[in-house]
């Protein structure tokens, strides 16, 4: 029978998924030439859900069973969340509307994910972590086709759609293998059990990992990401760059540092690798890309792989703890400086697929001195360069990977970062060093977006200490 | 007290006022635009000389870092990030030096930059931002911040306004120095880890890093500082980041942006390092002479005039890093000391180059010749700071250059730093760098100012402009420099005595870790 405290644990993820399920009924009220109020609908339950899940701040529970939580650590990654999907919403509120993609469904789809993520992070059994990343995939399949005039659009869903199915798969079976040793899929039981095959146990484990990598796009799980990222419209991208990420990255950290620290010995020279080649692979293929959508996809990759060095010391328990809050930290960062980045990448981009190369930025800075500054702050940003949040990250995320005594991990990732430096330069010796005559579409919310993005990366550098003391409050059990 | 009363606080921040008034006038307004920026750094020129000399609140006699700004910036899990600036003497010339050649950069653009004044102000205000800060902060991650931060206005200023090859100048200055500084951040972590804290002067006191650590710290901080000074063979970024760059950007390159790297040496390798400090000082002193002597070569093999002046950096830099690794007073101070006269000469030079430069486009020394007969003011200004770059007695090169040469010496004797390798041989070779400068130098003069006259000059007259003299702001943007470059040649007492306390503790605590630093 379920108790009151168990609604209480998913009261947040409870409102958003009946506000999005109402927000398809009422969509069909709302006229076609007004589907801005579907917009801000989805927005206002954001909103809302975004009020109960910080009123959460603070508080810890478990519900159903042990099958899902409510701590520091699942309120960091709700609000993170949440205020990613109305960044989403703001950055598509003019662009779909300007591509001919203004259809209801778009916000809805975006609401249903959105609870997806959040599930994610609340999960505590193996079978809540598949359901929510159904949940949080299936929609997201959807919008990455959602231009379905155009082929792109549909090569990137259906791509995504069967890569993702594969990697489900992988997440499945897994879990079965994790089962079978343990005879649980509850996170802390699995942790409390004695495994009848310690390799059963860690086939699976490695199993989950890879499915996982698949969502995270670290290489050699990566092939899917810039074609999807290129094809998709770009509002789904920025989305999906964030979200998708953040809730994969919460997922792995959830289960490996609750049901896994066992593992420690094998896994962390799995995970030493995976975050060594995703730094390298990301960064050196960005660098010959042309097209501002595909280097900002090779670079999310890269960025999974500086993310995925919070994971390396995960066994260690006097660093982990530390090196988990540090890959919050960098999640914020990388989520604001993303979104000011594809925001910028909406203003520039014109119907049928023009004004995405990084050559029509050129004139920039002459023209749009205020959008150009913003995208160099974006770019020193995902750098880990001053006066900017990524620098704080990276040096947070280095620290703590040195402080667990993996000192070749940093300077791989300090020796990416300069190669990281060429390309994202490259975008900003075009907006100031070349001459052009670049034409910007100017909205509102999408200036909104980046403006309040830029503003962000530049100010909480400066005052990271409450953001610092988040993180490292929410820290798992 | 509040933070905006603290002097050093109010110096570094002032800029930053001028930049929002830059912001608010129309990019139309050029003049306005120009004086601005002229008035916000001259004010923050009055602030520093006031925080200074007449506040009452510095002492000159005290060897410890003064006017302390501090308070903690980031607490918690497990940082311990102080918000901390400091001037002491080894810091105090540089940020003064910073604040004076700020205005004099900006008075020689008067007319040098056309193109987006608003935007080149801009940067240029943050430029010196960033360069006071990188003097003041004594936390190596607030320290880490403007060391990395000068690199994006400088990026922009060569990339926007430079010449030609100016992209490519522009790229590779930011990778080859980020390259360096990347390696650093990594020394600088392991700091904050080991030692809990990031606070310079808390690490000093700590002390008790093992050697074998020591050394790998100190081979990683020098990459950083040791790209930036330019040392043989890390210096081939300058030659095209000078040659690109506007005027007023070589002249903060030259004057300012290098020192920061020497003064990292003397700030952090040379107190937080002081075992590996001495085992690396005659390989220091192996790489600054093959510098000096191989930068006065190729310097004279120059056809261009600002590569020629380059080159001549990474020959006087040199000195400065032979100087400072003597690690005795004499050579320390010489070395501070060389760093200010080669702020103001090689400055002075830049600035002269590009005011003849704005005439005739060119800067290839063949076609000038007779100048000194057509411009008469402008001949005697470049003689002048010619002979003080290649250590004429009674100009300031000559002080700085003895006293290191003094320091290089007393260190090659027994017990000194570079009696294990080399000995008196550094001191000797060094030499041979100053008659070197008089080669080069005196080979421009003369083939630009004196003997026959250049076909330059028809070229000029013949598109109407015929070559004028120096005119009033010209002449006021380089008299400050000459009379710095007499007072320090004739009097460079007040100079020494500004930095002694502090060089003489710093030399004493190195005595004290490690004793064969003796001179």
């Amino acid at each position: 029978m379920p108790q009151p405290t168990d609604f209480q644990t998913i009261l947040p993820l409870t409102i958003l998924i009946v506000w999005a399920c109402a927000l398809l009924l009422v969509d069909l009220l709302i006229p076609k030439e007004r589907k801005w109020i579907t917009a801000f609908l989805a927005a206002a339950g954001l909103a809302v859900t975004l009020s109960f899940t910080i009123a959460q701040l603070g508080r810890s529970s478990t519900g159903f069973s042990g099958m899902v939580v409510q701590d520091g650590f699942s309120t960091f990654l709700n609000a993170l969340q949440l205020v990613c999907g109305l960044f989403s919403i703001a950055i598509a509120y003019g662009y779909v509307k300007r591509m001919g993609l203004e259809r209801g469904e778009y916000y809805t789809l975006l609401l249903f994910s959105v609870t997806g993520m959040m599930l994610m992070a609340q999960a505590a059994d193996l079978i809540v972590v598949f359901l929510a990343l159904e949940l949080l995939s299936i929609p997201l399949y959807v919008l990455a086709a959602f231009n379905r005039m155009q082929s792109a659009s549909d090569e990137a869903g259906l791509k995504y759609f069967l890569l993702g199915a594969f990697s489900t798969g992988f997440v499945v079976y897994g879990i079965a293998l994790v089962f079978g040793a343990t005879g649980t899929t509850n996170l802390a039981s699995i942790l409390a059990s004695t495994p009848t095959s310690s390799v059963l146990l860690t086939i699976g484990a490695a199993l989950i990992l890879v499915g996982f990598a698949f969502k995270v796009a670290a290489v050699p799980f990566h092939m899917w990401t810039p074609d999807v990222y290129q094809g998709a419209p770009t509002s789904v991208t920025g989305f999906m760059a964030a979200g998708a990420k953040i809730a994969g990255f919460s997922a792995l950290l959830r289960v490996f540092s609750t049901a896994f620290p066992a593992l420690a010995v094998d896994m962390t020279d799995i995970l030493w690798g995976l975050s060594a080649l995703t730094m390298i692979g990301g960064n050196l293929l960005a660098i010959s890309q042309s097209d501002i959508k595909r280097m900002l996809a090779y670079s999310s990759i890269a960025h999974a792989g500086y993310i995925l060095m919070a994971f390396v010391p995960y066994g260690n328990a006097d660093v982990a703890p530390v090196a988990i809050a540090s890959g919050l930290f960098y999640l914020v960062a990388y989520a604001v400086s993303n979104f000011g980045a594809w925001g910028i990448v909406i203003a520039l981009e014109k119907s049928e697929g023009k004004g995405l190369a990084i050559s029509d930025y050129a004139g920039l800075g002459r023209k749009y001195p205020v959008l150009a500054a913003a995208m160099t702050v974006f770019m020193l940003s995902l750098i880990g360069f001053p006066p900017t949040l990524g620098l704080v990250g990276k040096f947070y995320l280095f620290r703590s990977v040195m402080a667990g005594g993996f000192l070749w991990l940093a300077i791989i990732g300090v020796v990416t970062s300069l190669i990281s430096a060429y390309y994202y330069l490259r975008v900003v010796v075009t907006m100031y060093m070349h001459e052009g005559e670049p034409s910007v579409t100017s909205e509102f919310w999408l200036d909104f977006t980046w403006g309040l993005s830029a503003l962000a990366t530049v100010v909480l550098s400066f005052m990271p200490q409450a953001l610092f003391v988040m993180a490292s409050s929410a820290l798992l059990k | 007290m509040n933070f905006f009363t603290e002097p050093l606080n109010l110096m570094l921040f002032f800029p930053l006022v001028g930049v929002l008034a830059l912001l608010l006038i129309p990019s139309a307004q050029k003049n306005a635009l120009r004086w601005t920026a002229l008035v916000a750094s001259l004010i923050t020129f009055a602030i520093s000389l006031w925080a200074f000399f007449f506040s009452g609140q510095y002492e000159a006699a005290n060897p410890d870092l003064q006017l302390v700004a501090k308070f903690d910036w980031i607490t918690v899990a497990g940082w311990n990030i102080q918000y901390h600036l400091g001037v002491d003497g080894l810091s105090i010339l540089l940020v003064l030096l910073t604040t004076f050649l700020t205005p004099i950069s900006i008075l020689s653009t008067w007319t040098a930059v056309e193109e987006r004044v608003k935007d080149f102000m801009i940067f240029f205000t943050l430029l010196e931002v960033g360069m006071l800060g990188v003097f003041m902060a004594q936390d190596l991650f607030l320290f880490y911040i403007f060391w990395e931060f000068t690199l994006v206005p400088m990026y922009f200023l060569i990339g926007i306004w430079g010449g030609p090859r100016r992209i490519y100048a522009a790229i590779k200055f930011f990778l080859y120095t980020m390259a360096g500084s990347i390696l650093m951040l990594l020394a600088i972590l392991w700091l904050g880890i080991e030692g809990k804290t990031f606070s310079v002067p808390l690490l000093i006191e700590q002390g008790g890093i093992p050697a074998d650590i020591q050394w790998w710290l100190f081979l990683a901080f020098t990459a950083a500082f040791a790209i930036k000074v330019p040392m043989w063979p890390l210096h081939s970024w300058l030659p095209d980041a000078h040659v690109e760059a506007p005027t007023a950007g070589s002249v903060i390159l030259a004057g300012v942006l290098l020192k920061m790297g020497t003064y990292g040496f003397l700030r952090f390798n040379i107190p937080l390092f002081p075992e590996a400090t001495v085992k690396a000082a005659p390989w220091i002193a192996l790489f600054a002479t093959i510098g000096i002597i191989y930068g006065a070569a190729v310097s004279y093999a120059q056809s261009d005039v600002k590569k020629l002046v380059a080159y001549s950096s990474v020959s006087h830099l040199g000195f400065v890093m032979l100087g400072m690794f003597a690690l005795n007073a004499q050579g320390i101070s010489g070395a501070i000391l060389q760093m200010i006269n080669h702020g103001l000469s090689t400055g002075a030079l830049f600035l002269l180059v590009g005011m003849i430069y704005e005439q005739t486009h060119t800067r290839e020394i063949k076609v000038y010749g007779g100048l000194w007969k057509i411009t008469p003011v402008f001949g005697s200004i470049m003689l002048i700071v010619a002979l003080s770059s290649m250590g004429l007695p009674g100009l300031n090169g000559f002080v700085g250059e003895f006293t290191i040469l003094l320091g290089a010496w007393g260190a090659g004797m027994e017990g000194g730093a570079f009696a294990p390798m080399g000995g008196v041989w550094w001191a000797g070779l060094s030499a041979l760098g100053v008659i070197m400068a008089a080669i080069y130098i005196l080979y421009m003069f003369q083939k630009m100012f004196l003997g026959p006259q250049g076909e330059i000059v028809d070229e000029v007259k013949k598109h109407g402009h015929p070559l004028r003299d120096l005119n009033w702001r010209e002449i006021v943007t380089v008299l400050p420099l000459l009379i710095f470059i007499f007072w320090i040649g004739l009097y460079p007492a007040p100079f020494f005595d500004l930095m002694a306390p502090s060089v003489n503790k710093l030399v004493e605590a190195l005595a004290a870790v490690a004793p064969m630093a003796m001179p």
